[in-house]
């Protein structure tokens, strides 16, 4: 797939001499979802912002489609649709106008069909006629999604689209991501909940403190550094784990009634079949087993506390 | 030039024209009126001709121009203030337009409720004076051109300003003084000499006065230099909002 949207090591210090993006270079493949994964502060409202011509960058390029996003930022963002974090719109405007206008201020014509069908889509055209004040925060947030939409974008930036909603609307904006997908547009997000990375995207990008520290599928990457853990409970707790059993580099947890068992997923070999035996000889017996799988979240943490990405900076808490 | 994007910008910003309507419309009429009665009629009265022209109908172009200048200001500079205030000013620094296109679409808004206001002036002080213009052609240049300047001018205000008192900071403390010192209401020539060579200074004076001039034919300073004093004044701010889309100033981090 060809990448539609290219940005080469992109600098930006704002006056104060902030800097907020320490040289950032980022492919973005036509139709993907990717999601900008880092803490507040890292950088990724301010990359957004550089893209889509809100922000002047330092240094650095930007080409949207092939066209670069300062000398040739009509064609460049004629492409972009943008969802910012802060719900922003004028309380006393209508749905419908609100959107038309944005239609309008990319310079396309006007549509009445397609602004309805961008409405149906996100369950607005009941509302069309109502006041922004008189809206619900989720409804709000679709009205900027439905406004970032309506000039028929190739690429969508979605800026925290789910930052302080609760979960139903939260799962409920990661279904229209999809179905956006589904249409063929590139979608990238920011967020700091993992779990919005995880639900529904193709790449993941970690940023902090300005720079990318790595951009990769997101299934490699919870493969690659992602470990697993298995937890045998016992039915009588021990206090100090057997001799027999010091090979498996085993943790006592909840306070000795469980032994926590952490092993390579793409390993040749997960050494279980031996530990069970191996806790069987000791004598021991087992009331239960569990698996767990460390979480983006864990690599997330392991990533942004260890610097650069390392590849085995990985750490998971006993379940 | 993105003209749809323009006549959207125009369209959004005529809209909140039309739903305050009514008080766009009768506050201007009220306020003439008043005018007239207090200045026309009651002072008015005890004041015979000013350069041979009746009191009421010498104010008439003071009048308009004092109300076109203080709403072309408040008109232009709230448009491009308020969607800084709410935030939603992305949308415009992200839209595929440059400055131009941003300008024609606020300022033209500004402009024309001005200039509505200021033909409403006009009907309404008929009411109450015999009005003759004499110049009607350079009336209207000079009161669209100002309508323009000065929506300029409030567009640069909307920008600078960090808050809403910032915003009627320059239009309180700048503008209307100049426009009340600016001889609106008296012709300079009746003022002391001194005072007379100090009021040059004041950019206000040049439009007044070409103002007056296309009424009744009368000014008190030569039209060319009243028409090169407003043409200079729209370069300038003009040149000023260029610099302000160029550098981002205060729009664009």
């Amino acid at each position: 797939m060809a990448a539609i949207l290219s940005i080469r090591d992109l600098r930006k210090t704002y006056d104060g001499g902030f800097q907020a993006l320490k040289g950032v270079s980022l492919d973005i493949e036509e139709g993907e979802i990717l999601a900008l994964l880092g803490p507040n502060g890292a950088g990724k409202t301010t990359l957004i912002s550089t893209i889509c011509g809100i922000t002047t960058a330092t240094s650095g390029s930007v080409s949207v489609g092939g066209f670069d996003n300062v000398g040739q930022f009509r064609q460049a963002r004629a492409l972009i649709g943008l969802v910012p974090q802060e719900i922003t719109l004028e309380p006393f405007t209508k749905v419908l106008d609100t959107v038309t206008f944005s239609r309008g201020l990319f310079g396309k014509p006007a549509s009445p069909a397609l602004v309805e069908d961008v409405l149906r889509k996100l369950s607005l055209w009941e509302k069309r006629d109502s006041r922004i004040m008189d809206l619900s925060g989720g409804m709000k947030r679709r009205v900027l999604i439905a406004k970032a939409l309506a000039h028929e974008p190739r690429i969508l930036f979605l800026d925290e689209p789910t930052a302080g909603v609760d979960v139903e609307l939260r799962k409920d904006m990661w279904g229209i991501v999809r179905e956006l997908k589904a249409d063929g547009v590139t979608i990238i997000l920011t967020t700091h909940y993992i779990e919005e990375a995880e639900a529904i995207a193709d790449r993941v990008g970690v940023i902090t403190g300005g720079e990318l520290l790595l951009v990769e599928e997101k299934e490699q990457l919870m493969a690659r550094m992602g470990q697993k853990q298995l937890e045998v409970q016992l039915t009588a707790p021990v206090t100090a784990i057997p001799a027999a059993l010091a090979q498996h580099n085993l943790q006592i947890v909840n306070g000795g009634d469980a032994l926590l068992y952490t092993y390579d997923t793409r390993a040749e070999r997960t050494g279980i079949t031996t530990l069970l035996n191996d806790v069987a000889e000791a004598g021991l017996v087992l009331a239960d087993v569990q698996t767990r799988e460390s979480s983006l979240e864990d690599i997330f943490v392991g990533l942004v506390s260890g610097g650069k990405a390392s590849g085995g900076a990985v750490s998971g808490d006993a379940a | 030039m993105n003209w749809t994007a323009v006549a959207t910008i125009y369209r959004a910003e005529m809209a909140r024209f039309w739903r305050t309507f009514l008080q766009s419309f009768i506050s201007p009429v009220l306020s003439t009126s008043l005018y007239f009665v207090v200045f026309g009629s009651a002072i008015g009265s005890r004041i015979q001709e000013v350069d041979g022209v009746e009191y009421g109908a010498f104010i008439v172009p003071g009048l308009v121009m004092l109300s076109v200048i203080t709403q072309s200001i408040s008109n232009a500079s709230f448009g491009i203030y308020f969607p800084k205030f709410i935030g939603n000013i992305y949308e415009i620094l992200s839209a595929p337009i440059n400055f131009l296109e941003v300008v024609a679409g606020f300022v033209g808004a500004a402009a024309t409720k001005s200039l509505f206001i200021g033909t409403v002036i006009l009907c309404t002080a008929s009411l109450f004076v015999d009005l003759s213009i004499q110049h009607p052609l350079a009336m209207v240049a000079f009161l669209v051109l100002t309508c323009l300047s000065f929506s300029l001018m409030g567009f640069i205000i909307g920008i600078w300003a960090g808050n809403f008192e910032q915003l009627q900071l320059v239009p309180l403390l700048v503008v209307t003084p100049l426009v009340f010192l600016g001889g609106s209401f008296y012709s300079i020539s009746m003022l002391p000499p001194v005072w007379q060579t100090i009021t040059l200074f004041n950019p206000v004076v040049y439009l007044v006065s070409g103002f007056r001039w296309a009424f009744f034919g009368q000014a008190d300073v030569p039209v060319l230099l009243s028409l090169g004093a407003i043409g200079g004044f729209t370069l300038a701010c003009m040149a000023v909002i260029w610099w302000i889309f160029k550098t981002g100033w205060r729009i664009r981090a």
